[in-house]
């Protein structure tokens, strides 16, 4: 069997990161397995620009993005093996990967950090009646149909749901020659960073249709229109609402799922909001040793922040190895709990004897105006800011003071809004 | 091209009837309008092997249901096909469906069903831990089993053409002229012509059987939609639980699949006479599923549904309801295997020995096949493999070690041998029937360009050639700018 201090699963950013922070505290034997052909993960489709303003101070493009990080790896000894996909985490931190090469790998790991990412919500997942016509993907398959192996996957197109990768390939599509006819939203508002509404929707002249869905597929070979409808508060659709649209293409933009089988299959405990590991500050899942980090333990905005936080994982994995660090001790660890317009915190354990300040990251459930975040730890509270806009599609975080954590009287730590 | 014999329609009576009759010495085609077999009903059914106690005593639905039940696990072995003897279960939540148990089980008992119980609520909620609290007891049904039916389908497909036989795809028959003893038919890819003719068209059996001047059956198609859920969600139920049937049929179930997953469904809905090529899902459907479900086991949601489609069973309207398997009033060399719903592929191996029999006695010239090959080699199946097998076969060929289905563990030889198949797949649907990728929880999300790669690079065609399931559904259009 093959010895490594650190298996890092997955060479797109995330695990990239993290195996780079990993040597730069000082782990020697380092390899990343990964499962396409090349690293980079998902970035590599993602020729728009927009990435890197906030880590490197520079708009990028996801292949450049990707590529700083590749080239950093070149200038180590971090081994790398592609068109390698992990099948099993047994017990002992035993990685068992196939590839065809080695045909089965077996490797035994001090320390592992889970970076697999996440997949698009299919349109199997939603309830979505009608034909099984072809010409319904998710945009992710449409942006690597264009971008990768230079094909159009249509000419007239309804995007239903406004997330992110949904609004960037209506404004691709429409720059390779194809009509988008609208971006259908369930929701009444939309889940996207506004940059990307305004960029590649307003400017275009795309019609965001917010409280609406698509409520029928029609075509018997080849999509030929959807049947649209306006939802009421409950998101069902209102009666009398239906409109028909001519399309042949129907790309689904409708949420992201961290890819968490393997995890699972690791008996680590997961999170059901975030549908990603529960972790500690240093990204340390419910199994010594084995962290997680990027967005297989939650879907971020941002590639700049999924960076930062698989640095976290790359220190946190190397403090494990190089100190063999034990578990955490229940008794030490502070809860953090989401509330009242919150809807989930990572990191959701702290040691109450950690080493550095902590910045817990957080969603909200709607669009919320002038309202504090606040946390507090029983009465206490501990930190409290008004902000004027929060909406789901963007991350928040608050940084708690290691001092302040120290100092905390009871073990449970709650995130809030407060209007 | 002349033959002894054109069979109509590849779904699993049709495929099942042509891998019979290539046990004789002769020329032998099935003609397809699908770019695959096992387009119609075979692919889109509730995948149970029937114990046989719900059709009409003495009837040849009775007879050749319970015959198929016990020769199905036999024909599984044969054809290396995913089959599970896990016996069924009808639920009763009343005293009056209580009675109905006692109905069904006497029925049973006479139509030679082995094995039956009713079994009270305490034995019931051993063997079924999440039903719900209402449910009073079940008439158990030991024979009954769950069978992937398109899987049965391509197999019998494969070894008929191991056996000599052609399949011609893409070959809808537009009509049927008969002179001489001889039939000549006409389908998209040409007029063939053949001695006898076997007519397995499904919900568009009557069709064919009018291009003979047979007007003697009709055929709706009574719509059935279903819920597939996560393999997540198979320990909630372990056998295949029915609902007291009703005059619309069996009612909703809720049933493992032979990989794993949970099937929910069927509704029936009946739709006309033009809308035999109509399965889309509806959300009144839907609907219904859900709440139906909710009764049998509480816990289930769809909230893990994989996906969601709709067969089409091929329903007589004529007065009748047995099936129709015999030669034409209108020709004697042409056999109706007509109204073959549920439990059509129960019956499927019974009735495909049935017919040969009856073939035999029609035509007696032909000469058993003495090189007749009777089982098809397994696939290969990466994912059911040990560590060691495993590194075995991507010792002697690498492309089963390249993962292309991360939700199913499907490699590229996998996908490799399924294009090279006997009637190998020729578009992404067909590769997935064959080889579970793109049947996950992804749907295809990542695996279905990659497979789309493959099918080009292996039939050497461009891209945007390669369809989802034939015909007009092409995935890709034209070059970007």
């Amino acid at each position: 069997m093959l010895k490594y201090d650190l298996v890092v699963i997955g060479g797109g950013p995330a695990g990239m990161a993290a195996a780079l922070r990993a040597r730069e505290c000082g782990v020697q034997k380092i390899i990343i397995l990964e499962r396409a052909a090349t690293l980079g993960g998902i970035l590599e489709q993602c020729i728009h620009t927009g990435f890197g303003l906030h880590y490197f101070g520079e708009e990028l493009s996801g292949p450049e993005y990707a590529y700083r990080f590749i080239e950093e790896l070149k200038k180590t000894d971090i081994e790398v093996k592609v068109d390698t996909m992990v099948t099993d985490i047994l017990s002992d931190n035993v990685v068992v990967a196939t590839n065809n090469t080695d045909g089965i790998l077996q490797i035994q790991a001090t320390a592992i950090i889970l970076a697999m990412g996440c997949r698009e919500r299919p349109r199997g997942a939603l309830d979505m009646p009608g034909s099984r016509a072809a010409g319904v993907m998710t945009a992710g398959t449409a942006q690597k149909y264009v971008n990768i192996d230079g094909y159009m996957p249509g000419k007239k197109i309804v995007i239903l749901g406004s997330g992110d990768i949904g609004l960037i390939m209506a404004r691709r599509m429409t720059l390779e020659g194809a009509k988008v006819e609208m971006v259908c939203e369930l929701m009444p508002y939309s889940g996207g960073l506004t940059r990307n509404i305004v960029q590649c929707l307003d400017d275009l002249g795309i019609p965001l249709k917010l409280s609406c869905t698509v409520v029928k597929t029609h075509g018997l070979e080849r999509l030929e229109g959807v049947t649209i409808a306006n939802v009421d508060e409950y998101r069902r659709p209102i009666p009398g609402t239906e409109q028909y649209v001519e399309c042949d293409t129907l790309l689904l933009s409708v949420g992201l799922i961290p890819e968490n089988e393997l995890t699972r299959m690791a008996g680590i405990e997961i999170d059901p909001i975030t549908n990603g590991a529960i972790v500690d500050e240093y990204r340390q899942t419910s199994r010594p040793g084995i962290f997680a980090c990027g967005n297989v333990l939650q879907v971020h905005d941002l590639v700049d922040y999924v960076t930062q936080e698989s640095q976290i994982a790359g220190e946190g994995a190397a403090k494990y190895i190089l100190s063999k660090k034990e578990a955490n001790n229940a008794d030490n660890t502070i809860r953090v709990k989401a509330e009242s317009g919150v809807r989930y915190v990572v990191p959701q354990n702290i040691n109450r004897s950690t080493d550095k300040d902590v910045k817990i990251y957080f969603r909200v459930a709607d669009v919320y105006k002038d309202t504090s975040v606040v946390v507090t730890c029983g009465d206490e509270v501990i930190y409290k800011r008004k902000k004027r806009k929060l909406a789901p599609g963007e991350m928040e975080n608050v940084a708690i003071k290691l001092d302040d954590i120290a100092k905390l009287s009871g073990n449970e730590l709650t995130v809030k809004l407060e209007v | 091209m002349q033959y002894d014999v054109i069979v109509i329609g590849a779904g699993v009576i049709g495929t099942m009837i042509t891998r019979e009759l290539s046990k004789l010495d002769m020329k032998l085609v099935l003609v397809e309008k699908c770019g695959d077999v096992a387009m119609g009903s075979s692919k889109a059914n509730s995948a149970i092997v029937h114990a046989g106690f719900d059709a009409e005593n003495g009837s040849l639905k009775a007879k050749l249901n319970v015959q198929g039940a016990s020769i199905m696990e036999y024909y599984c072995n044969k054809l290396a096909v995913p089959y599970k003897n896990i016996g069924s279960l009808v639920v009763a939540y009343s005293d009056e469906e209580m009675k109905t148990l006692e109905v069904l089980l006497d029925r049973g008992i006479k139509n030679g069903v082995p094995d039956m119980e009713i079994i009270g609520q305490e034995k019931l909620r051993e063997m079924e831990p999440h039903i719900s609290d209402e449910a009073l007891g079940a008439l158990w049904a030991p024979t009954a089993g769950i069978v992937s039916p398109y899987e049965l389908t391509i197999a019998a497909a494969e070894n008929a053409v191991m056996n000599g036989a052609e399949i011609r795809r893409n070959s809808g028959v537009n009509g049927i002229e008969y002179k001489d003893g001889m039939f000549s038919v006409s389908t998209e890819t040409g007029v063939i012509e053949a001695k006898y003719v076997i007519n397995c068209a499904g919900v568009f059996s009557d069709k064919v059987a009018n291009m003979i001047g047979d007007t003697s059956f009709k055929i709706i198609p009574r719509k059935g939609e279903y819920y597939l859920l996560d393999k997540t969600e198979c320990r909630l139920v372990n056998h295949v639980l029915f609902p007291c049937p009703s005059k619309m049929g069996k009612g909703i179930l809720v049933t493992p699949t032979a990989h794993g997953n949970v099937l929910l469904g069927p509704t029936a809905t009946d739709l006309d006479f033009d809308s035999k090529l109509n399965v889309e899902t509806t959300a009144s459907g839907l609907d219904e599923i859900k709440a139906s479900v909710r009764k049998v086991i509480p816990q289930i949601t769809t909230r893990n549904a994989i996906t969601s489609f709709a067969g089409l069973r091929a329903h007589r309207v004529d007065g009748e309801c047995d099936f129709i398997i015999e030669p034409s009033k209108a020709n004697d060399r042409f056999i109706n295997v007509a109204g073959i719903e549920s439990p059509g592929l129960t019956a499927a191996p019974a009735i495909a020995r049935y017919v040969g029999e009856m073939f035999k006695e029609m035509a007696p010239g032909y000469e058993k096949k003495v090189e007749f090959i009777s089982t098809r080699p397994a696939p290969i199946k990466m994912a059911e493999l040990s560590a060691e097998e495993r590194a075995e076969i991507v010792k002697k060929d690498p492309r089963y070690g390249r993962i292309i289905c991360r939700c199913e563990g499907i490699t590229e030889g996998e996908i490799i041998d399924a294009i090279k198949a006997p009637c190998g797949a020729r578009d992404i649907d067909a590769v997935k029937r064959r080889t579970r990728a793109g049947m996950g929880r992804c749907q295809g999300g990542f695996c279905g360009s990659k497979v789309l790669e493959i099918l080009a690079r292996e039939l050497d065609i461009p891209m945007n050639e390669v369809t989802k399931y034939g015909n007009g559904s092409k995935i890709l259009f034209d070059k970007t700018k």
